[in-house]
């Protein structure tokens, strides 16, 4: 489905990704593991169309996406669930979801059963409708990010570290709704730190450092693998 | 109180207001032309505010636009000699058609080398107009702009009657800016002003969204400048100046950027205070200063802004007991429910 064939992004003089090979298959949940800088926000940029690619070949669904700009690649299906909660803090948290289906606004029928599929998911944000986005808790905000995302119908829905920050018992659920989005049939592309947690839900996974990709495998080989262990999982 | 100034009925109570206010002061022409002056700026400044406090975007080529506009008018009635009404139309179609074409360009640019652009495109469009003699007189202006042409038995020779077709413009403009704000439109432009990355990732094409916002806004500008022309029967190259454009913004932030009721506010109470303080000449700005510094610092939303996080605070003190114990409920429930997800 997404393809990546090795693609390098160049800021100036500084290589930020060299040569990157990666692919996801329709209905996989792949993730990104990588510590703090690696460049697995690069990468979601440069999918999403964020980053300019300096060298290599972007495809998604057999078409050539290279060069698209990002509400391009919105419309193709491939949706970022930005990093940080970046959530339009004075707006209720119904706007903002509503703010997600943007690409389908002329479906209205489609965006009232979007609506009420985020709710079914996050229940919590139903009853939290009117408030500010602003005003909610660290696990709701990446909630309603989460539900922004899924407003625009992603077919790729990209997560940039949705356990970051948030208390353990939080980020188990996080990790289980995201299983429960993949089993809906939408593809998940995950960035993360956490290993372990994001492991036991993957079905591959790729490890980057400094740009590049240094491991890759199904996740059952890689949550074995001693390196791994050591780097993120402490055990 | 707070309810009878906010919402349906503090709406209906302005309008109220500025509908019976020339029958206080009939004899007093002076009073309702600065009135009505202050509604054309209050158009201008509406425009403004949905480029600069909405979408996110400084222009300052703002007053540029307003004189485009006014000279618009002024040269397609007194030249070509054109009905006042077509000459309006054509002045917002011509202000629209030169915004889009700088605005293509200007939109380019981001933040604060945006702000330095328009401010350059500002200017030039001054010089243009000071030095075009052939055309706009130059620094002498442009003389014996003629009143509207009359609607039937509506005549427009005198300040009320002016007052009332100004007010009538203001109405629509102030109307169709609350639809935009209030609109899907509206928020795509929030979106922008809060980051554009964001707003892209969501599948807004921002670029598009820009310049249509920069259009609308120099709409608002062309259609001020139009009426002001015809106000004032004489046009100098000064209505494009760079000080026109700050007091423009002065107007704005001390009203409450972003907020819908700002340009009114701002407007009014700078042109009456300005009115007041004649006598001070150029000291004036002695009062002006401490207020705008007063207000920046303490309530960057201005006074509009100042308003609503008063009034919340009222409101809260005296709804408190009842909102912490829902507060507590709410939290109860929520703990739960965040539990069983």
């Amino acid at each position: 489905m997404l393809k990546l064939t090795d693609i390098t992004v160049r800021f100036g003089e500084f290589e930020a990704l060299s040569s990157i090979n990666l692919h996801v298959s329709e209905g996989e949940l792949v993730v990104l593991l990588g510590a703090n800088g690696a460049g697995k926000s690069t990468i979601f940029n440069t999918i999403s169309g964020l980053n300019r690619l300096s060298d290599g070949k972007l495809e998604f669904a057999g078409k050539n996406v290279r060069g698209y700009s990002p509400d391009k690649m919105v419309k193709e299906g491939v949706v970022q669930c930005a990093e940080g909660k970046k959530l339009f803090a004075d707006m209720s948290v119904q706007e903002n979801l509503r703010m997600g289906g943007f690409v389908h606004r002329r479906k209205k029928a489609q965006l009232k059963q979007s609506l009420a599929e985020a709710y079914e998911l996050f229940p919590i944000l139903k009853e939290k409708k009117d408030d500010p986005a602003g005003s909610l808790s660290g696990g709701q905000q990446q909630m309603l990010a989460i539900g922004r995302a899924l407003m625009a119908k992603p077919k790729l829905i990209m997560m940039d570290e949705p356990s970051m920050g948030l208390a353990p018992i939080i980020v188990e659920q996080m990790f289980s709704i995201i299983k429960e989005i993949n089993r809906g049939g939408t593809t998940v592309l995950l960035a993360e730190q956490n290993a372990d947690a994001a492991l036991k839900i993957a079905d591959r996974g790729y490890v980057v450092e400094n740009g590049s990709i240094v491991l890759q495998g199904e996740s059952t080989a890689l949550f074995n693998n001693d390196e791994i262990r050591k780097a993120y999982i402490g055990a | 109180m707070g309810k009878l100034l906010t919402g349906r009925n503090g709406i209906l109570f302005m309008l109220g207001l500025s509908i019976l206010f020339p029958l206080f002061f009939l004899d007093n022409r002076y009073v309702l032309y600065v009135m009505t002056t202050s509604f054309i700026f209050i158009i201008a400044i509406y425009g403004m505010n949905l480029l600069a406090g909405y979408t996110g975007q400084l222009s300052l080529a703002h007053a540029g636009f307003f004189a485009i506009g006014a000279y618009s008018v002024g040269i397609l009635t007194t030249k070509a000699g054109m009905n006042f009404w077509l000459a309006l139309v054509l002045a917002v179609i011509i202000t629209c058609v030169i915004g889009f074409a700088l605005g293509i360009i200007a939109l380019r640019t981001r933040e604060h080398f945006f702000a330095i652009y328009t401010l350059i495109v500002g200017y030039l469009i001054y010089l243009l107009i000071d030095k075009w003699d052939g055309l706009t007189g130059g620094v002498r202006g442009l003389i014996g702009i003629p009143i509207p042409n009359s609607i039937g038995p509506i005549e427009f020779n005198s300040a009320v009657s002016m007052y009332y077709l100004v007010l009538l413009f203001l109405v629509l403009s102030i109307f169709i800016g609350v639809r935009i704000v209030r609109s899907l439109t509206g928020r795509t432009y929030i979106a922008i002003r809060n980051s554009e990355e964001l707003a892209q990732t969501l599948g807004i094409n921002t670029r598009t969204n820009k310049l249509v916002s920069f259009v609308v806004s120099v709409a608002y500008a062309g259609l001020a400048g139009g009426l002001y022309a015809s106000l004032t029967r004489f046009i100098g190259p000064e209505i494009a100046g760079i000080e026109m454009v700050f007091n423009f913004l002065v107007y704005l932030i001390v009203g409450g950027i972003g907020t819908l009721t700002g340009p009114i506010v701002g407007t009014m109470l700078f042109i009456w205070l300005t009115q007041f303080l004649q006598s001070f000449q150029e000291y004036r700005m002695l009062i002006f200063g401490p207020i705008l510094v007063v207000i920046v610092i303490f309530y960057p939303t201005g006074l509009a802004g100042a308003f609503y996080s008063l009034k919340h605070k009222w409101l809260g003190n005296k709804e408190q007991k009842k909102e912490k114990i829902s507060e507590i409920e709410s939290m109860k429930k929520t703990s739960i429910q965040s539990r069983e997800v």
